[in-house]
């Protein structure tokens, strides 16, 4: 505080000793440092020569190689609605190519694709329930037990179906989520739009309804 | 993982291995060691898409699995692997240096388990023979591609890898003293803890690769469903080979020094070191601070027939090894390299000129001054480096800013007051490397992106040249005429074809430009490993 006042740049400190004067100051910044600022020494050319240019040519190679592996995993692109015709002749030869499959006592089981299984994925409650041979008796027994205590067919049905997933979690975890998901609602929550449309054919007065 | 790191392992996998597998890796770089929900919940990708990619990443080693890390029934753990991912960027080089060591079947070994991360013998000597019979007029037989696939091995160039550690059984092939809950070893085993890592199994592969005929495609068929009929069993399922990168690292370390030897000494002294570390390239380890120690007897009946040098001047040339600090040859009667004063030497004469090339040679004047003498005052450095001082102050802190120089306070009081504090400049190597490092890193993603973009902005002139040369390779194969060739030809502009040149041009560049900083990478990180491996 003792500076202030006095002198328009007046340090706490000796200034000498760090060996810069009063005049040296850079100066102030005017705005944002350039974003290619111009280098006073340009690089070093690359080497080139024999080595490395098949080093290079190995590197393109390499990379091209890698990408038809069946190592390179591509995201499915979202389906338009209309297929092209040539994709469906692309999608055979993606199924004809190699296919790879690791060897499993390396890695753990988890990573096995359980596809078969997941082909069943839209199936009824009851074949939910055909499924589990082992606890079927005890799922038919509860069954008799909520079908007395509980008149509702729907919560029943949901209840067992809540049973026949935690059964089948010890399975397959992920699996029974999709089956959950589709079965959450009562089916006649989303009406298909035929309803709507066939309202609107009836008041086609042109009157509005409020 | 430093952020540098993270960015540029994510883009060397989506160019390898697509972007499903590079947003997995990413998150699992990100994040640490995670379970498979962990990474389904965070990636938003679907289960199939994430196990697929966990598996391709173990496949060629960047991931590796834990069970029942906290307790029997916790679920597996996944843990990506940075510098293993950042390998792929020297794969050209593992494969050229197989190439001058053991020809084109040994490049082909080493490209084919570079590709497929680990592969059995029998599976590779049989790819490999298939390749080299396309592109070769006569058979391959199978049994010289093993030869050379045994000779890889031998000199530790190939590894088994190391047997599954608990992923069914529990840790089999662990140590006795394993509990059957958890792994007992925190630290994976190495390939090299077993005692058969190098053993090449007994394999029956008679016979050689056929050459596929002219009628290509119903042979193609017809092999393929034999091949799938009939699996023929070798006698070595389950011994998988991967690429040794640790003795790859030594034999590049081993030419950088005798490339450094014959450019400051002569070729002669450059022989004798090259000499001494072949002796002692199988026997000692990678992370050996110095070879084993060698009596010149030995270097002298060693030395390549074509270099008969009597005893005496092999003796005046070890000693003027002795004396040079380049490589660290020391001793009397026996000799011994070594090796991490190589490796800093060489480290310390890269960031010199880094800075050399950045700043300008009178900056690298008043670097490598800070460098051998440690710690300067501001008056000092001028008087040493004969640089006039508004110029000196100049460089040195721009030096400074950069942070490739430090700042030391030492106080005459306790209360730090400037004008009675000495302030000394200061180069400290290993972080300055670090740094150095972590540039290179980020120079060699920017690179991959630049590449990237070009190749992006003129996607359509590269489609189009493509469906060009197919159109012509077709046309010749079925025998055209030559108006119908430069037809085709002419659908490429003039000015398109410049483009295009321009464009190869720029991406050769690029990609030239990346494996030559790959080899900075590899001496900066040699450096800093062998400086911070607690010595034994």
């Amino acid at each position: 505080m003792a500076g202030k006042g006095r002198g328009v740049a007046a340090f706490t400190f000796n200034i000498d000793a760090l060996g810069i004067g009063r005049g040296n100051m850079p100066e102030a910044r005017v705005g944002p440092s350039p974003l290619f600022p111009t280098t006073e020494f340009k690089p070093v050319p690359l080497k080139g020569g024999e080595e490395e240019d098949y080093m290079l040519a190995l590197k393109q190679e390499l990379r091209g190689a890698m990408q038809r592996l069946p190592h390179n995993i591509k995201a499915c692109s979202s389906k338009t609605e209309v297929e092209k015709y040539t994709e469906r002749y692309l999608k055979q030869a993606q199924i004809n190519s190699e296919e790879w499959t690791p060897d499993w006592n390396l890695f753990p089981k988890e990573l096995m694709p359980q596809s078969k299984k997941r082909r069943i994925k839209k199936g009824t409650k009851t074949k939910t329930v055909k499924k589990l041979k082992e606890d079927k008796a005890n799922v038919l027994s509860k069954l008799d037990e909520l079908a007395k205590k509980d008149e509702n067919p729907e919560k029943s049905d949901e209840e067992t179906e809540k049973k026949a997933e935690d059964d089948e979690e010890i399975e397959e975890e992920e699996l029974e989520e999709d089956i959950e998901e589709e079965n959450d609602y009562i089916e006649s929550y989303f009406d298909n739009g035929e309803d709507f449309a066939a309202e609107s054919d009836d008041n086609m007065d042109g009157e509005a309804t409020y | 993982m430093t952020a540098q790191e993270v960015r540029l392992c994510g883009l060397v996998l989506q160019e390898h291995f697509g972007e499903v597998v590079e947003k997995v890796g990413r998150n699992l770089l990100k994040s640490g060691t995670q379970n498979l929900r962990a990474i389904v919940h965070e990636t938003g990708l679907s289960v199939d898409l994430v196990k697929k990619s966990l598996c391709v990443l173990m496949q060629h080693g960047a991931c590796s699995f834990i069970q029942g890390r906290k307790g029997p029934g916790s679920p597996t753990e996944y843990k990506a692997h940075c510098d293993r991912m950042l390998r792929i960027l020297r794969y050209p080089r593992y494969i050229y240096t197989a190439k001058t060591l053991y020809g084109d079947t040994g490049e082909l070994i080493i490209e084919e388990l570079l590709q497929r991360g680990h592969m059995t013998m029998s599976n590779t000597v049989k790819t490999v023979a298939d390749r080299l019979t396309q592109s070769m007029d006569g058979d391959m037989d199978y049994g010289e591609v093993s030869t050379t696939f045994s000779k890889l091995v031998e000199t530790h160039f190939l590894q088994r890898c190391p047997p599954a550690a608990g992923a069914g059984t529990t840790g089999s092939s662990q140590t006795a003293n394993s509990t059957s809950a958890a792994p007992a070893s925190s630290t994976a085993p190495t390939p090299e803890s077993f005692p058969d890592c190098y053993r090449v199994p007994q394999v029956t592969l008679i016979g050689r690769s056929k050459r596929p005929l002219a009628s290509e495609e119903g042979e193609d068929q017809r092999n393929a469903k034999k091949a799938k009929m009939d699996p023929e069993t070798h006698g070595d399922e389950g011994i998988y080979w991967q690429v040794n990168f640790e003795r790859f690292h030594q034999h590049f370390r081993d030419q950088t020094i005798i490339s450094a030897v014959a450019n400051k000494l002569d070729q002669t002294s450059s022989e004798i070191v090259r000499t001494m570390l072949r002796m002692s390239e199988v026997t000692t380890s990678s992370t050996a601070p110095c070879t084993k120690p060698l009596s010149a007897n030995e270097i002298f009946r060693s030395l390549p027939a074509t270099y008969n040098i009597p005893r005496h001047i092999l003796d005046q040339y070890l000693t003027l090894l002795v004396d040079d600090p380049v490589d660290g040859v020391c001793g009397e009667g026996v000799r011994v390299i070594y090796l991490n004063q190589a490796l800093a030497n060489l480290a310390r004469a890269t960031l010199e000129s880094i800075v050399q090339e950045r700043f300008g040679s009178r900056s690298a004047r008043i670097f490598r001054l800070l460098l051998r003498k440690r710690h300067l005052e501001q008056k000092q450095v001028e008087d040493f480096a004969m640089i006039p001082a508004k110029e000196a102050k100049d460089m040195l802190y721009t030096l400074l800013s950069q942070n490739l120089v430090q700042l030391q306070e030492i106080p005459k009081t306790p209360d730090f007051a400037p004008s009675r504090t000495f302030y000394l400049y200061t180069v400290n190597q290993l972080p300055t490397a670090r740094l150095l490092l972590q540039n290179c890193y980020k120079t060699v993603a920017n690179l991959m992106e630049r590449r990237l973009f070009e190749a992006k902005e003129s996607k359509r002139l590269l489609e189009k040249s493509q469906r060009i040369e197919a159109i012509l390779a077709s046309l010749q194969a079925s025998g055209a005429e030559p108006e119908q060739l430069t037809e085709v030809e002419e659908m490429i502009t003039a000015p398109e074809k410049q483009q295009l040149d321009s464009l190869r041009l720029h991406v050769n560049k690029l990609d030239s430009a990346e494996n030559q900083v790959d080899e900075t990478i590899f001496l900066l990180e040699s450096y800093i490993s062998s400086s911070t491996k607690p010595t034994s």
